[in-house]
């Protein structure tokens, strides 16, 4: 770990303010994430800037219908909160399906959404990594890649975003507002994140010295036909392997509209809207499910320790849209897959 | 818990020896006395009032306020702070280091690499502590050479943690790399094969003619078992605190299973005097046998305190945690033959383990298999394949863990060849015999640890056939698996110090690493002084106090527990000698043996109204303080096998399509002698269940083979099971009364709770899907594949 600087941020403005005094600076919201990534040299900040105390931490409804989450809220606080748990219980299930209690608890929306990849290769500094040291090449492709990507890699990264949280949020089609040295401006979701292509330095498309201020959540909450499936190595605590958020809407027996999301097997959450309007119209019936299931794994490519995700994210989706249809979502607290 | 294993029948003194312990100069002025080998210990009625009871920890209160304190807490002013720089390649030299930039920084005092270290011994015997393994003990700091990953090469020294640890990014390393090789698999041309019964560890003497039996077998099994390197992961990093005399002496505060270990290893490598350094250990926060040896990290705090004349602190990261010892990963290949009756003919178990470049660790894994079931034709093979690697170390029940694992889960493969039920194949093959060494046992009441295991896991409703019981989506499987340890026991000392008011302060120099150690030793000095808890007061982890070896092997509770015994029976013909004198004494006539102590008296035997307090025969001999220190060593005469035992039965539920395993039931039956506190006992078995579930499921050491580097060297990225993944362990300690063992009857139970567990519940979920997963861990790609 580096000797940094710290400073507090008076509101989102000085925090911008002070950004873009310091290029090199980081903010700093609950640390659960950024300290590690310090303490291995991977991060080196030469300030932080604390970001804590900005009045970002509000869950309130807007008028549009929708609801409105402070970049500040935990992320305890936001799986428990009634608005939440009542109208977007989705979100709710994969935030709880994340990391542990005490980390929840530090955890803050936006750091969420900026937490960085778990590849062991990333977190090394005496190995290769093009997502931290550009060009110096990647160790994953041709070294323990189990836990990496299936769809949307590239040569120079295979890398995927770990978040639980973001699968939820992108099949809800959140939108994210950021400020920044420039106009404040409002990123849908599924542009949030991005895939490697040759620069996996950058996970999203926030530019430098911007801020996430809070994520928007449509009025669409989906509570009654939902589920967040995650398969892991251990009933609790790990990244997912593979997770699926699954969302309907039905309209009699038919289905509505469906919202398809995965974790753990891209570099950003994994959602395919061609997929999910092949599904409209349809019953709810396995045939269905399987047939969507391959089509969004269509492209899916496995490398030599991870081409069992294929397979797994094919069972996982067609259980979870069962699950979702079902009305009987996958329970975080009783760990017997519903 | 945890630590040197060793199978047969080599019991105390001759084990000591072999593993290089050896008395040092404290004890001498002690009285020596071997417990005579007796035909049968006169089972002693329970005048106790504590051993066998579940006495809540003594040292409970202290772990939970704080007030205990580690090896990385102890406080003085002026301390100095290390942090390592480790190797980030894992073969080839040192070309440059630089300091430079690192020594710029303010509050940086210096930086010791292999270049500017102060002088450390040369010889290979002089790193060689009391459990070492053959070979060139590995020396930090010593050259430019690369043997591992992870290896420290520079400590920087600074007036705060936190500069230390900056400084320690900005030290500059150019390597002249070679190329490494890592894995256990491949190049087994070059494995060195071990000589049958050519050592201690080496694997045993073959019987009968086991290829042969084998290929004319009615029914045969042969199977490939693996198990990667898995790592120990206490929750307290290795770190030590040594303070700086001002005579120049060192105090040590180390994390450590064996404090005169220790002290014997720094002296040796710093040449010091034996009244140079003391080594303490109060409390460890888990150790589980990578504490057996002594660390990198103590040498170098030394190393640091003596360059600088003052006190330092070295506290590992998790990180370089994974730079120590770690459980050795094998491939194992075992063959049975059986009668279609369901007994055996043929045994062969074949093991190929790792260990490092300069050093050559390995334990009998192979042993375990012809020793405990019936069977007249056992042969048994060991290849050590050297890597660059970090040397492998003891860790929870080594080589029993492991080889158990692959001959119960090749034990069920045959069950299902020979249509018979799991349990039932067992009791066909039961032995009241070690078939290794062809010796009855002290005791065996494994019979009885399947019969009370099967009944409260309900085994008789397991349907026979894989696949045939299903609850919803999952598949549910049943299980099971025998498990088998050494009982073994080691020379020790134990002095007792009883004041004139009742109170007695019992020590010896062995260590609590969190399985209660302090508090059976409470029970069993209470006990044998006839006094409450309260009086006594525990000492231990301190390398002046009375000889013990390391703590390890599951030997200490039987042990210090009969070290205790012996002393205290000293203690109490030193009382009588003084009661005797009393004017009147109603004790006058009274021999040794028919006096006890009990209720701050000592009592008649006879007639408990023949009594003289404690205090009054003390007072009377105007004595305010008895101390007797007594070296107690087992005597064998090798007639007998010393084991404990276990039966563990397991349920799994899987989910059909998904893989997701969940442990739902676990019973444990265990068979371990007398136990001393079933609360502690518990305990130390249910933690070994839960790291049984761990290995079975989630724990593996990941090796970058083209870095030959570990790369989940994190308790994030590293699995142990975490809540969810443990629901509801039974543990039952059958009663097995061993009056040949020990005066006592006490066995160990550190160890013996992990073995069997990884192969129940692989059982279990071969019952449970129809799909045998034969290396570990069992994740859900394997299971789906
Ligand atoms: C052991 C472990 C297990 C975990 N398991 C899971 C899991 O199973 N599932 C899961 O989803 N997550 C898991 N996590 C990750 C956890 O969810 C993240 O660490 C956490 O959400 C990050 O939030 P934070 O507020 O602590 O971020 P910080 O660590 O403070 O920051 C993370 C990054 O975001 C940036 N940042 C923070 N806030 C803002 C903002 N408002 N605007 C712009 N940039 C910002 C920071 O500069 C930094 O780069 C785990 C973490 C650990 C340590
Ligand atoms: S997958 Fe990405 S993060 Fe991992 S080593 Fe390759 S470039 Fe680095």
């Amino acid at each position: 770990m580096i000797n940094f600087q710290y400073a507090r941020a008076a509101d989102v403005a000085d925090a911008v303010r002070q950004m873009a005094a310091d290029p090199s600076a980081k903010f700093i919201a609950g640390g659960t994430n950024l300290i590690d990534l310090m303490k291995e040299d991977v991060e080196r900040p030469s300030r932080l800037i604390d970001i804590t105390r900005l009045p970002l931490k509000a869950v309130e409804q807007t008028p549009a219908g929708g609801v409105r989450i402070g970049a500040l809220v935990p992320n305890s606080d936001l799986a428990y909160h009634p608005l939440i748990e009542q109208r977007y219980p989705l979100l709710a299930s994969a935030i709880l399906a994340g990391a542990s209690a005490q980390l929840r608890n530090m955890a803050s929306a936006g750091g969420n959404l900026l937490q960085r990849t778990r590849c062991y290769y990333f977190y090394d500094i005496a190995t290769p990594c093009n997502k931290r040291e550009p060009g110096s090449g990647c160790s994953a492709i041709n070294g323990l890649n189990r836990i990496h990507a299936i769809l949307g890699a590239s040569e120079a990264c295979i890398a995927t975003h770990p978040s639980d949280m973001c699968v939820a949020l992108a099949a809800l089609d959140a939108e994210v507002h950021v400020a920044g040295p420039g106009e404040a401006r409002t990123i849908a979701f599924a542009d949030f994140h991005r895939l490697p292509g040759d620069t996996p330095q950058f996970d999203t498309n926030l530019q430098q010295g911007e801020i996430v201020t809070a994520v928007e959540l449509p009025p669409q909450g989906f509570a009654a036909h939902y589920t967040y499936l995650k398969i892991r190595d251990r009933l609790s605590y790990a990244f997912a392997l593979v997770s699926v958020a699954a969302a309907l809407e039905f309209d009699g027996a038919a289905i509505k509209e469906a919202r398809l999301a995965l974790g753990g097997v891209a570099h950003k959450p994994w959602r395919n809207m061609a997929v999910e309007a092949t599904l409209r119209g349809q019953t709810a019936d396995q045939a269905a499910f399987a047939r969507a299931a391959d089509e969004l794994l269509r492209d899916a490519k496995g490398y030599e320790h991870n081409s069992f995700k294929i397979d797994l994210a094919r069972r996982g989706i067609v259980r979870a849209l069962t699950q979702a249809a079902q009305g009987r979502p996958q329970s975080q607290a009783v760990k017997r897959i519903m | 818990m945890n630590g040197i294993c060793r199978r047969g029948v080599l019991q105390g003194a001759a084990a000591l020896a072999a593993l290089g312990y050896h008395g040092d100069g404290r004890a001498g002025s002690a009285q020596h006395g071997a417990i005579p080998r007796q035909p049968g210990y006169q089972a002693e009625k329970p005048m106790t009032s504590y051993i066998g009871t579940p006495a809540s920890r003594v040292d409970g209160r202290a772990k939970v306020t704080g007030a205990a304190k580690y090896a990385g807490e102890f406080n003085t002013s002026d301390l100095v702070y290390g942090s390592v720089v480790t190797s980030s390649i894992a073969k080839g030299r040192i070309a440059r280091i630089d300091a430079g930039e690192a020594l710029r920084i303010d509050g940086v005092i210096d930086v010791l690499t292999h270049e500017n270290r102060p002088h450390m011994a040369s010889t290979d015997a002089a790193y060689r502590d009391d459990v070492a393994p053959e070979g060139s003990p590995f020396r930090p700091l010593y050259d430019e050479r690369i043997l591992f990953s992870g290896q420290p090469i520079a400590l920087v020294l600074a007036e705060e943690w936190e500069i230390a640890r900056f400084a320690a990014s900005l030290v500059r390393v150019e390597y002249e790399k070679e190329t490494a090789f890592t894995d256990v698999h491949g190049r087994h041309d070059e494995a060195v094969a071990l000589h049958p019964n050519g050592d201690l560890f080496g694997p045993p003497k073959p019987r009968g003619a086991a290829e042969h039996a084998f290929a004319a077998a009615e029914i045969r099994h042969e199977g490939e078992y693996y198990v990667p390197i898995e790592h120990h992961n206490p929750m307290e990093t290795y770190a030590a605190t040594v303070i700086f005399g001002k005579d120049g002496r060192l105090t040590v505060y180390d994390k450590t299973q064996g404090v005169q270990n220790v002290q014997r290893y720094l002296r040796s490598v710093f040449d010091m005097g034996p009244e140079d350094i003391r080594v303490m250990s109060p409390f460890a926060g888990g150790a589980f046998g990578s504490g057996l040896r002594p660390q990198y990290h103590v040498a170098l705090a030394v190393l640091a305190a003596r360059a600088l004349r003052r006190s330092v602190r070295l506290v590992l990261t998790r990180q370089q945690m994974y730079g120590l010892g770690y459980r050795p990963a094998m491939i194992q290949r075992i063959k049975l033959g059986a009668k279609a009756g369901g007994t055996l003919d043929a045994i062969i178990h074949d093991a190929t383990t790792v260990t490092s470049q300069y050093e050559n660790f390995y334990r009998q894994e192979t042993g375990w298999s012809g020793l405990l079931y019936k069977c007249p034709n056992a042969k048994y093979a060991h290849k050590l394949v050297r890597r660059d690697l970090a040397t492998p170390c003891d860790m929870r029940c080594p080589s029993a863990a492991t080889g158990v694992y692959a001959l119960e889960c090749a034990m069920d493969e045959l069950a299902v060849a020979l249509k018979l039920d799991p349990l039932d194949l067992r009791l066909r093959c039961y032995s009241d015999r070690d078939q290794n060494a062809d010796l009855p046992y002290s005791s065996k009441a494994l019979r009885e640890c399947y019969r009370q295991g099967a009944e409260a896991f309900g085994w008789d409703k397991r349907s026979a056939e894989p696949r045939s019981m299903r609850d919803g989506a999952e598949l549910v499987g049943c299980g099971m698996a025998t498990g088998v340890w050494d009982a073994m026991q080691m020379p020790i000392a134990v002095r007792i110090a009883l004041s004139a008011n009742g109170h007695a302060d019992v020590s010896c120099a062995t260590a609590d690493i969190g399985t209660g150690t302090y508090t059976i030793m409470t029970q069993v000095a209470a006990d044998r002084l006839g006094l409450p808890l309260d009086s006594v007061t525990v000492k231990l982890g301190d390398s002046t106090l009375p000889q013990s070896p390391v703590e390890g092997g599951s030997w200490m509770a039987a042990s210090v527990s009969n070290g205790i015994a012996t002393t205290a029976d000293a203690v109490r013909k030193e009382l009588l000698r003084l009661a005797k004198r009393m004017p009147n004494s109603p004790l006058a006539d009274a021999a040794p043996d028919e006096v006890r102590l009990a209720d701050g008296k000592l009592v008649s035997r006879r007639d408990a109204s023949r009594a003289v307090s404690i205090i009054d025969a003390m007072r009377s001999g105007a004595v305010d303080r008895i101390e007797q220190e007594h070296f107690t060593s087992f005597a064998d005469d090798g007639s007998y096998a010393h084991n404990t035992h276990s039966a563990v039965f397991a349920e799994v539920r899987v989910d059909e399509q998904l893989g997701v395993i969940r442990v739902t039931r676990v019973v444990s039956a265990v068979a371990a002698g007398r136990i001393l506190n079933p609360k502690t006992a518990a305990s130390q078995i249910m933690g070994s269940v839960v790291w049984g579930i761990g290995m079975a499921l989630h724990e593996e050491t990941l090796l970058d083979h083209n870095f030959g580097r570990i790369m989940n060297p994190n308790i994030a990225e590293y699995h142990v099971p975490v809540n969810a993944d443990v629901q509801d362990i039974k543990v039952i300690f059958v009663d097995e009364p061993d009056h040949i063992i020990n005066p006592l009857g006490i066995k160990g139970v550190g160890e013996i709770g992990i073995v069997g567990v990884a192969a129940a519940i692989a059982n279990a979920i071969y019952h449970a899907t129809g799909k045998r997963v034969r290396d570990l861990p069992i994740a859900v790609d394997k299971l789906l594949r």
